[in-house]
């Protein structure tokens, strides 16, 4: 890029090249992993899978199998019957629909919201910066749980319960999205490319749209889906807001599967398999760009 | 890059170079076009005085409706008797809700549980976290595999996990059960026993967390620059000294923000224990014996329908996380003096 090297600029390339180097060249030295170290990561693979697997299995089972000594190891022949079962039990149909609004209003909106607060804190000069970061950062640590009989409230006296705002609303703003978006983009997004846009006469909101969200695309790509799988798990707020008969999110409608007098544990086990199921396949597919978003999210922390 | 300079110093010179053009004609024209870009530069200015504020306002104001109001609104109902079935009706007891709570057993109980829950999930989850990112950060074949892998409990979601760990945790036909007793381990019942039930709503916890931690443990040593090693390995360092010198201690403020996250997942435990319970009710196995502060907050407002008993709960669980806060900061700050 640069022919000309400037003294100093010379010594601000030299730490970036000596922190990035080649990856596999960390640990002191060229560390190759032992035996050991591949058998360790086997048992946490297995570890890490056998759950899942087994969810797998015992959806294909029937009931009775379940319930006998040593429980099975290997797929039976019941699983169509009893996925089907389960998807009109739980009203699994519904309840995907109601968690693809819920989850994907969320991601949008957190997304949006995040990266041109994100940009301002990165990027832009103003009066109390660090201090409203400061409050970003410490809003992270505000347990949720706190909030949730004043929200509660707000939801009955709005008579919202089981409407699927009550649960979109709360979940649109997250700081750990505003964090994210602002590591990002003070790596990402060159001052040159800003002030030039600037001495074109380009509006703050001319920047956002035509520099910042290029830029910010693949951080915005990681972080809709961390806000996508994070709201598609949530638990607690939608199991108090909405109940399995109105309209459930799937995690409140596989919870509901487990209750009565004798369940059928196959059949709650093909519920709890259907409501992973659509997150493993976005984990399957994305999991390298999921896997490096973490990984970008958590340093400097 | 070269143009960086000249870029900076752009907007006053553009301001200025309005100037030059008022003595050469001094026509109307450029009269009109002064107060043209006199309203531009206003404009410009008050843009780059303002926008900032606008862009970070909507997350502000979000968070004040639904964290900061909340959050002080719950402290209000906790002074007062709210019912679920009237929320609006608040009649002001003052501290009542907080000495009642406190007069409970099954409150204490609560809270002991949420302890050890706490203590037995989170300790082995980072010290294994920890060790699988000292193994991920060697050269590795199929590296993104493993990571990929590990991360798969966390798109498990707590209702599906929980389902399962029941059913592997079965006291008569379990897997861990079956298990346990080719090595010739009797049954343990997992659910109505006090510790093992603990251990088991914790393994559910660990399963979920333990490669999520790893991936950010593993971010933080691929940060650590590379000569710190190499000079510790002049020094005669081995691999576990290298880990214990030089890892370690890069890793600190990592490790604390780690800590300090599951401190506060830890105190908040709720759906695990409630779907871990055999009669999927609030009181944590039918002893209490698995009842976290989460769970007993939730049968306080939404069962016993004691809005403002349930708000005192929670208060009185934010205080206690803002003690440990308190000491989590005065512990890192004695272990940067000492070294």
């Amino acid at each position: 890029m640069t022919t000309t090297l400037t003294p100093v600029d010379r010594e601000a390339e030299a730490p970036k090249g000596r922190v990035r180097g080649p990856k596999a060249a960390r640990a002191g030295g060229t560390l190759h992993a032992g035996p050991v170290a591949y058998a360790i990561l086997a048992l946490f693979t297995i570890g890490s899978l056998f759950p899942l697997v087994w969810t797998a299995i015992a959806a294909s089972r029937d009931n009775q199998r379940l319930a006998e000594t040593p429980p099975p190891f290997w797929f039976g022949s019941n699983l169509m019957d009893n996925l089907e079962i389960a998807w009109q039990d739980a009203n699994l149909g519904e309840a995907f629909l109601n968690t693809t609004i819920v989850a994907g209003i969320s991601a949008v909106t957190i997304v949006v919201l995040s990266t041109i607060a994100g940009f301002a804190f990165a990027k832009l000069r103003f009066r109390g910066r660090n201090a409203l970061m400061l409050i970003v950062i410490g809003t992270m640590m505000v347990p949720p749980q706190l909030s949730v009989i004043p929200l509660y409230m707000m939801v009955a006296e709005l008579d919202w319960t089981d409407q699927l705002q009550a649960v979109i609303l709360p979940s649109i703003v997250s700081a750990f999205g505003v964090f994210f978006m602002r590591q990002y983009l003070l790596q990402a997004l060159p001052d040159e490319l800003i002030e030039a846009a600037r001495v074109d006469g380009a509006s703050s909101w001319r920047v956002v749209w035509h520099i910042v969200f290029p830029a910010a695309r693949p951080a915005m790509a990681v972080l809709g889906m961390l806000m996508f799988v994070q709201t598609w798990n949530d638990f607690l707020w939608p199991f108090l807001v909405l109940t399995q008969t109105g309209n459930p999110t799937v995690q409140v409608a596989v919870a509901g599967l487990g209750r009565g007098y004798t369940p059928d544990q196959s059949l709650i086990m093909a519920g709890a398999l259907l409501g992973t199921l659509p997150l493993l396949l976005v984990f399957a597919i994305f999991g390298k760009q999921i896997v490096g978003g973490i990984m970008q999210g958590a340093v400097k922390g | 890059m070269t143009t960086g300079h000249d870029t900076a110093a752009a907007p006053p010179a553009k301001e200025g170079g309005a100037a030059p053009a008022r003595p050469s004609a001094g026509a109307p024209v450029s009269d009109q076009e002064r107060r043209r870009r006199a309203r531009l530069s206003r404009r410009w200015q008050r843009d780059m005085r303002w926008s900032p504020y606008a862009f970070v306002s909507p997350f502000f104001l979000l968070f004040l409706a639904f964290g900061l109001f909340p959050l002080v609104y719950t402290g209000w109902a906790s002074l007062h008797q709210v019912e679920l079935t009237a929320p609006t009706d608040m009649n002001w007891v003052g501290l009542r809700n907080y000495t009642r709570i406190f007069d409970d057993d099954f409150f204490w109980n609560a809270a002991r549980n949420t302890l050890t829950i706490g203590v037995i999930s989170t300790v082995p989850q980072l010290l294994m976290a920890l060790g699988l990112a000292h193994i991920l950060n060697y050269k590795l074949r199929a590296s993104t595999f493993y990571r990929v892998v590990m991360l798969a409990p966390y798109a498990t979601s707590i209702a599906a996990a929980s389902l399962v760990f029941v059913l592997l945790f079965g006291r008569d036909y379990g897997m861990i059960n079956w298990a346990l007793g080719a090595v010739g381990i009797d049954n343990i019942d997992w659910q109505n026993d006090k510790w093992p039930s603990q251990i088991a709503v914790s393994t559910i916890v660990i399963w979920r967390w333990t490669g999520y931690n790893a991936l950010i443990y593993l971010a933080a040593m691929q940060a650590i620059p590379q000569d710190l090693y190499e000079s510790a390995a002049l020094d005669g360092a081995n691999r576990w000294q290298q880990f214990l010198h030089v890892t370690l201690p890069s890793l600190r403020p990592t490790i604390l923000f780690t800590v300090v996250v599951s401190t506060i997942g830890a105190s908040q435990v709720f759906g695990e224990p409630l779907l871990f319970d055999a009669n999927k009710g609030a009181s944590g196995g039918s002893q209490h014996q698995f009842q976290t502060l989460g769970l007993y907050l939730y049968e306080q407002g939404w069962v016993n329908q004691h809005l403002g008993r349930a708000s005192a709960i929670a208060w009185t669980m934010f205080l206690i996380l803002i003690v440990i806060g308190i000491v989590n900061y005065v512990i890192s700050r004695r272990l940067r003096a000492s070294s």
